[in-house]
């Protein structure tokens, strides 16, 4: 039912006529550039101490400088490979164990307590530990990104297995196919959706960790420049740094729903009827 | 009993841990043995300094994360019933929405100083998203059908949102609150570890920059019991609430 609908709207919104259309876009675009206005204003009239609101026009040339002399694309690109490095590790792992623990009791009965506690846990704590035993660079933030999102990566691909129709299994089984086949022909595309929602879940997890863990350790990427802005009282470079993290989120989290339709593109979520 | 085997998994780690320390296989720098973390805990406990700094933070957690559910609620149910106010406020949520919640640390700061108010004002920030989201999907996920029928049975506006949108509603928001109160948490611990003077977060970096680990992994675990049992009994209170439900 949800599916239908969420497949239906694109195609519904693509056959509105081009005026109704730019009417749309402009509404979505009206209460952020109103925003955006109400910002300049304030800085322009002084209502706000420019330390705590930086004027629009400042942000920008600083936008402007980090992307001139390359210091955006470096940091952006640090982060990512925390973040990505992070999350392909824990895809790696979470994936293939999360369908373990869906078919094989033994797995469950090991792997299912230690899962359900460690889902909840506020596992940037542990942080100081990575640190411990991996150092203050790259590895222990790479570590600390995997911890964080593998257990979200097991949960989705244990319950995407475990929602497999049987029917599904039973008919391939009476076709003649054999377990691997199964598994790879069946199982693997019918619980493939609910893997990619909680990788959906788990890579902006992996951004917040990467910057977060950026921040408490120093050194390169957006987390530690913000962190030094923000020690130094260069409330500009802070909310650059906000501007520039969330381009880099949004840039994440477009690609991986791209990447969600590439994958599903045989789904009845992407083919309305 | 039942209880006793399913966490019996745990309790295997626990003495593994306890073994690879004891017998040398691992140093008891990197990992301080079991046994000498718990004696720790319990010296953490007996000088206060745990339930202080534990209070500060579930102080600031509970009132981040308070606000954060009853603005999100107003926010969410704002944007599923009235389209000007979705025309208005949508699109500035899903501007936020793909921003690590974590980059915020440094403009609370900048804000608020390095006091109580930052924190619980980045925890409220954090944990406002997930319940927006949440009441939002949920109400305009609510089948047409329920409503009109419970209009053509004469409800008034009032009563079908109390009587039907919002128990039909229900999962979704609470769905989205289990999310905001694991932030809350995230938030607290990784705010407290970057700028404070107490807390369990504070008290963690505090103890690690000493070299004190055994003390440190005590609190890194009370941390996340703490994590997991709040999960556990919202998850709980969620099956309260939707009793009423197949």
């Amino acid at each position: 039912m949800s599916e239908r609908t969420l497949a239906a709207a694109p195609s519904r919104r693509w056959a509105l006529p081009p005026l109704a259309r730019l009417r749309g876009m402009a509404l979505r675009w009206t209460s952020p550039l109103v925003l955006l206005a109400l910002w300049e204003i304030i800085g322009r009239l002084g209502l706000v101490r420019p330390f705590l609101l930086p004027p629009l026009e400042s942000v920008v040339a600083r936008l402007g400088e980090d992307i001139a002399d390359g210091a955006l694309l470096n940091n952006a690109a640090i982060t990512l490979y925390h973040a990505l490095a992070g999350f392909v590790l824990s895809v790696a792992i979470g994936v293939p164990l999360g369908l373990l623990i869906a078919r094989r009791r033994a797995f469950r009965w090991f792997c299912e307590p230690v899962v359900s506690v460690g889902f909840p846990m506020p596992k940037i704590a542990f942080l100081p530990i990575f640190m411990l035993w991996f150092g203050v660079f790259d590895l222990s933030k790479i570590v600390m990104v995997t911890f964080s999102t593998v257990f979200t990566v097991i949960a989705a691909a244990d319950a995407g297995a475990r929602g497999v129709e049987t029917r599904l299994v039973w008919s391939a089984q009476s076709l003649g196919a054999r377990s691997l086949a199964v598994f790879w022909e069946v199982a693997l595309p019918a619980s493939m959706p609910q893997i990619l929602t909680g990788l959906q879940v788990a890579l902006p997890q992996s951004m917040i960790i990467a910057v977060g863990a950026e921040m408490l350790m120093g050194g390169a990427g957006l987390g530690g420049a913000m962190m030094q802005a923000g020690s130094y009282a260069d409330a500009v470079g802070v909310y650059a740094g906000i501007v520039e993290t969330a381009a880099v989120g949004m840039i994440a989290v477009v690609l991986m729903a791209r990447l969600r339709a590439w994958l599903l593109r045989w789904h009845a979520e992407f083919n309305p009827r | 009993m039942r209880t006793f085997v399913r966490y019996a998994p745990l309790l295997i780690l626990a003495v593994l841990w306890e073994a690879v320390t004891r017998l040398g296989l691992v140093s008891v720098q990197l990992l301080p043995p079991l046994s000498t973390v718990l004696a720790s805990f319990a010296s953490l406990v007996s000088d206060g300094s745990l339930l202080g700094n534990g209070a500060q933070s579930m102080l600031r957690a509970v009132a981040g994360l308070g606000a954060a559910i009853i603005v999100g609620f107003i926010l969410g149910a704002g944007m599923a019933l009235r389209p000007r106010f979705e025309a208005t406020v949508g699109p500035l949520v899903e501007l936020f929405y793909p921003l690590p919640k974590s980059a915020l640390i440094p403009l609370v700061m900048v804000w608020f100083g390095l006091g109580d108010m930052a924190k619980g004002f980045l925890i409220f920030l954090g944990c406002l998203l997930p319940v927006v989201l949440g009441t939002y999907n949920g109400l305009r996920g609510v089948d047409h059908v329920l409503v009109w029928s419970a209009q053509s049975l004469g409800a008034s506006r009032r009563a079908v949102l109390r009587e039907v949108l919002l128990p039909a509603a229900m999962p979704q928001i609470l769905t989205g609150l289990r999310t905001a109160v694991a932030f809350a948490f995230l938030l607290m611990v990784a705010s407290e570890l970057i700028i404070a003077n107490n807390g369990l977060g504070f008290l963690i970096g505090e103890l690690g920059d000493n070299g004190a680990y055994p003390p440190m992994f005590a609190v890194i675990l009370t941390v996340s019991a703490l994590g997991f049992f709040a999960d556990r009994g919202f998850v709980l209170l969620s099956d309260r609430l939707l009793r009423w439900r197949e």
